[in-house]
């Protein structure tokens, strides 16, 4: 029944499956075990994480493309989610009706770049996507009416989800309060979504998506027609991600070019797939996990580092916790090279080698 | 026989996972045309670029002039004084016939007496010699490869099916072209399917098959053998030509 | 695939052909350049018939002509570097952001000459720090080349991932050494202010730029065409593979030209920055995105295309800018998707292997 439920992919390595166990367990407890916000923030962030970088997995590392639109994508639901919520109220199908457009926006979107692009170059599919992601985040900012512009919006989501909102009192757990139901909605969602991705690569048209990244050409000779299945791709990968947009725009009842559109999450998303592992789906799950933890609790690292180098400014600058950054180009760069396979291909190695 | 001046020996070449060359054994004599042979697939364009130097042989040893040429790079196999016409004749299109002939001409300026020479049997390369390359004909096309490759001496030339759809009447025209070059003593390694051709000009034959040698023979013996021809590749060259 | 006059072989042979003229030369391809006198056209009915002055027209256009000729400055070493190796440097904004903050580094202890009111002292003054803002983008460019790209030549997705890392290390490195706040990047005495032809004001730096950026272009059509090393880009630009075969190393080739898309990138930066008289370390990402829709429209590896696209894009940038300010950017999306539908491999593709 696990079989049918990780759709025959199985983690192949007991390494990988002790610690992905212990990722979702304590993803899944998180609310129980961890009193703090910024606990429960990190654990949402991950879920979130997962869902996104999982979607851009399936266009990266099983179809091959290097797409540097996928923020747009983000950006549309964690929009399209928190304008709907500020503009018609804060109900459930003001939610749905938002999510829905952007879902619908962003396959429309993505089957647009993907019918017009794909047909060229590689390359200029990534530049193009750099450009309209670009332009996206630019008229974001500038239509600041409605979207809020730099700032963004901060919005209040259905009451179930709310803060002040108690379901219950339980013993020793303590209330279950909005937060709680609003993180079992962000992490049961991103388990599905996690599942449906799996799902996907590893139906005939996942492997048919994997047929044409070895070689698109012999793909083609063999009577698919690859520009279809590329767009299809491109479709569901961006639907995704809208959706995971939509997850953290309820999670964090805000909605803004900063936590959505910037090249920055970009470049963490690229890192996330690198390091955990492209094309294995549950390198999604290993990066994301490894990126968010880095991030929170580095960076208190980095600021004690800065005060402790002082003396010598050049390497009390190198290690400021806003050079955050600095480091994951460095490890970013070093994981494309020494890392091609990721965490993941590392963990499976030994068992490759046995077969 | 002279001595040979490039040997190839047990050469493996990979592309990707795909194993090309299994094992390819055989030496060109100096001074003669020695031409490869073999079906469709067979691995004579992958074995003419190793000898090139254009692909790397995971295997196995090429000598050139008593020097080991395996895995050197391509411009330094050139230098060593290896000239290449590929199958798809890799003219370049926006550079006009003079430019492609001036970079032909790398060890000094074009020598005029040399361009003559080439000239008298390629004269369409006069007529267009301002003319950008891409503007030719399959035929011209062909002949300023070959051209590329002979307007400096050099010691061995490599050509890949140079008759490949090319009109009957040209053919003719590089027949005499290569009898010119052998009048030189060039040596020529020359992968042909056109037996015509090949038994023309070939003192040698070398079949391939399947990344492997498969039979030596001089041109006559094998032009004379239906038998072999038949086992070898298949079908009567003669039919072939 | 059959080339553009090729009749393929006729049947009783080419000494037909032989006999006859010598077949004509492909016919000039000047159609796209009059996109050029066209958008501008376009622009200036839009702006008569909404009542726009002619003098804001012409300011316009001559912002727009000294805005490309930078664009083009940046982006000629990137496209020749993408026709050539068949590598797309993301991190060519980095490029272009350390060459101007060493020219505005440069500029500091130059303050006497800068504020002098004198254009030799000033122009010497620029001179000095667009010398050093390429010698220091040409040396990063060296390293990057050879520590970054080589050693994943071929593979354009790992090319894609590292060059970006790469471009996010830069900038990092840029904010370490010089700081991350905005720093002012004046213009020297001599250069600032207008000149003024009837009513109509033409800003002297632009006309600078215009010069720079024309004898930049005609710097490179010379070198292309005239020399060996140009025989060499172009038919590198083709087919490498055969160069190579011919006995040329291409890598050191690759490399060169690297080196000079670097340099040209600094130098780029320099002007752009003096040009919007501030600095940030973001100014590579900020121009990068026009440069790789101009090299789009051009055509990867055509340098002509880059000039012609430059002027394009900058073109759209400035009358759009002023007309609809809000869709500046998603009009050069769509200048570029319409051109792409008329030419899917850009205004002038070269021929390739």
């Amino acid at each position: 029944m696990l079989r049918a439920i990780l759709s025959d992919d199985l983690p192949r390595s007991r390494l990988l499956s002790a610690i992905l166990v212990t990722i979702v367990a304590l993803l899944a407890l998180a609310p129980l075990l961890f009193g703090g916000a910024q606990a429960i923030n990190t654990a949402a962030k991950i879920c979130v994480f997962i869902v996104l970088v999982a979607s851009y997995d399936l266009l990266l590392g099983y179809t091959g493309i290097v797409s540097f639109a996928h923020t747009m994508f983000y950006g549309l639901g964690g929009y399209g989610v928190g304008l709907a919520l500020y503009g018609w109220g804060a109900t459930w199908s003001a939610a749905g009706a938002g999510l829905a457009i952007a879902v619908l926006t962003g396959i429309a979107l993505a089957f647009l770049i993907g019918l017009f692009s794909l047909r060229v170059r590689a390359i200029f599919f990534a530049m193009i996507t750099l450009a309209v992601a670009s332009a996206f985040a630019i008229l974001a900012a500038q239509f600041s009416e409605f979207t809020g512009g730099e700032d963004g919006r901060s919005f209040r989501v259905p009451e179930l989800l709310r803060p002040a909102y108690t379901l219950t009192e339980l013993p020793i757990v303590g209330a279950i309060t909005g937060r709680t139901l609003a993180y079992y909605l962000v992490f049961v969602a991103a388990v599905l979504l996690f599942l449906a991705a799996l799902r996907i690569v590893n139906s005939p048209f996942g492997r048919v998506l994997q047929a044409i990244r070895e070689n698109d050409f012999r793909a083609e000779a063999l009577g698919y027609r690859t520009v279809g299945y590329r767009i299809a791709a491109n479709c569901l990968a961006a639907a995704m991600a809208v959706l995971a947009g939509g997850l953290n725009a309820l999670w964090l009842r805000y909605t803004g070019p900063d936590t959505t559109l910037s090249f920055t999450i970009m470049v963490d998303i690229l890192l996330m797939v690198v390091i955990g592992g492209m094309g294995t789906m549950y390198g999604a799950v290993i990066g994301a996990s490894v990126f968010v933890l880095a991030q929170n609790y580095l960076q208190k690292l980095m600021a004690a580092a800065t005060q402790a180098t002082e003396a010598v400014p050049v390497i009390a600058h190198l290690l400021h916790p806003d050079r955050w950054l600095l480091w994951l180009g460095i490890l970013f760069v070093l994981s494309v090279y020494f890392f091609p396979a990721g965490i993941v291909g590392k963990l499976r190695q030994p068992m490759a080698a046995g077969d | 026989m002279s001595e040979p001046l490039l040997t190839l020996a047990g050469v493996h070449t990979h592309i990707g996972q795909y194993h090309i060359l299994q094992g390819v054994d055989f030496a060109v004599p100096a001074g003669a045309m020695t031409v490869l042979l073999g079906r469709n697939g067979a691995g004579k364009t992958t074995t003419l670029r190793t000898i090139m130097g254009l692909w790397k042989p995971s295997r196995g040893q090429v000598t050139f002039a008593g020097q080991p040429i395996g895995g050197w790079p391509a411009h330094a196999i050139a230098r060593a004084g290896i000239a290449y016409v590929p199958e798809t004749m890799a003219v370049f299109s926006d550079l006009t016939v003079a430019e492609n002939m001036l970079l032909a001409a790398r060890d000094g300026p074009l020598e005029a007496a040399r361009l003559d020479w080439v000239f008298s049997f390629f004269p369409a390369l006069k007529r267009f010699w301002t003319q950008p390359a891409g503007t030719l004909s399959g035929g011209q096309k062909q002949m300023l490869s070959i051209a590329r490759a002979v307007i400096e001496p050099r010691q061995l030339i490599l050509i890949d099916e140079p008759t490949k759809g090319i009109a009957p009447v040209i053919i003719e025209n590089m027949i005499g072209a290569f009898r010119e070059l052998k009048r030189e003593r060039t040596t020529i390694l020359l992968v042909e399917q056109n037996f015509r051709f090949a038994e023309a000009l070939g003192d040698w034959a070398v079949v391939m098959d399947d990344g492997r040698i498969v039979h030596r023979a001089s041109m006559a013996e094998l032009a004379g053998d239906s038998a072999t021809q038949h086992r070898l590749l298949g079908l009567s060259l003669e039919a072939h030509a | 695939m059959p080339n553009a006059g090729d009749p393929g072989p006729s049947p009783r042979g080419d000494e037909q052909a032989d006999a006859a003229a010598p077949m004509p030369r492909a016919r000039g391809d000047y159609l796209p350049v009059l996109l050029l006198p066209g958008l501008a056209a376009a622009a200036l009915a839009i702006m008569t018939w909404q009542g726009v002055p002619f003098s804001t027209w012409v300011t316009l256009t001559i912002a727009a002509l000294a805005m490309g000729m930078m664009i083009f400055v940046i982006a000629s070493g990137l496209t020749l570097v993408f026709g050539l190796m068949d590598v797309l440097n993301f991190a060519h904004g980095a490029f272009i952001a350390v060459g101007a903050y060493l020219a505005m580094t440069t500029l500091i202890p130059l303050a006497g000459w800068v504020e002098a009111n004198s254009l030799s002292l000033n122009l010497l003054a620029l001179g000095l720090a667009m010398l050093v803002a390429m010698l220091g983008s040409g040396a990063l460019g060296l390293a990057f080349e050879r520590i970054i790209i080589m050693p994943v030549y071929g593979q354009h997705l790992k090319q894609i991932l590292i060059t970006t890392g790469g471009l996010i290390v830069a900038e990092q490195l840029i904010h370490v050494v010089w700081g991350g706040d905005q720093k002012p990047m004046p213009l020297p005495t001599a250069l600032r202010g207008a000149v003024i032809v009837g009513n109509i004001a033409l800003e002297k730096f632009r006309l600078l730029a215009v010069a720079i950026g024309l004898i930049i272009f005609f710097a490179m059509l010379v070198l292309l065409n005239r020399s060996k090393l140009g025989l060499l880009i172009r038919a590198g630009v083709e087919n490498g593979e055969m160069v190579e075969a011919l006995g040329y190393r291409i890598r050191r080739l690759f490399a060169l030209v690297f080196v000079a898309g670097s340099a040209l990138a600094g130098l780029g930066g320099t002007l752009w920055a003096l040009y919007r008289e501030t600095l940030t370390a973001s100014i590579g990402s900020e121009v990068i995105v026009l440069v790789f829709i101009v090299i789009i429209i051009g055509g990867l590896g055509s340098v002509g295309g880059c000039f012609l696209g430059a002027l394009l894009v900058a073109q759209m940038a400035n009358y759009t800018g002023y007309l609809a300010p809000k869709v500046a950017i998603a009009s050069n999306i769509l200048l570029m998707v319409a051109i792409l539908m008329w030419r899917p491999q850009g205004l002038y593709p070269v021929a390739k292997r």
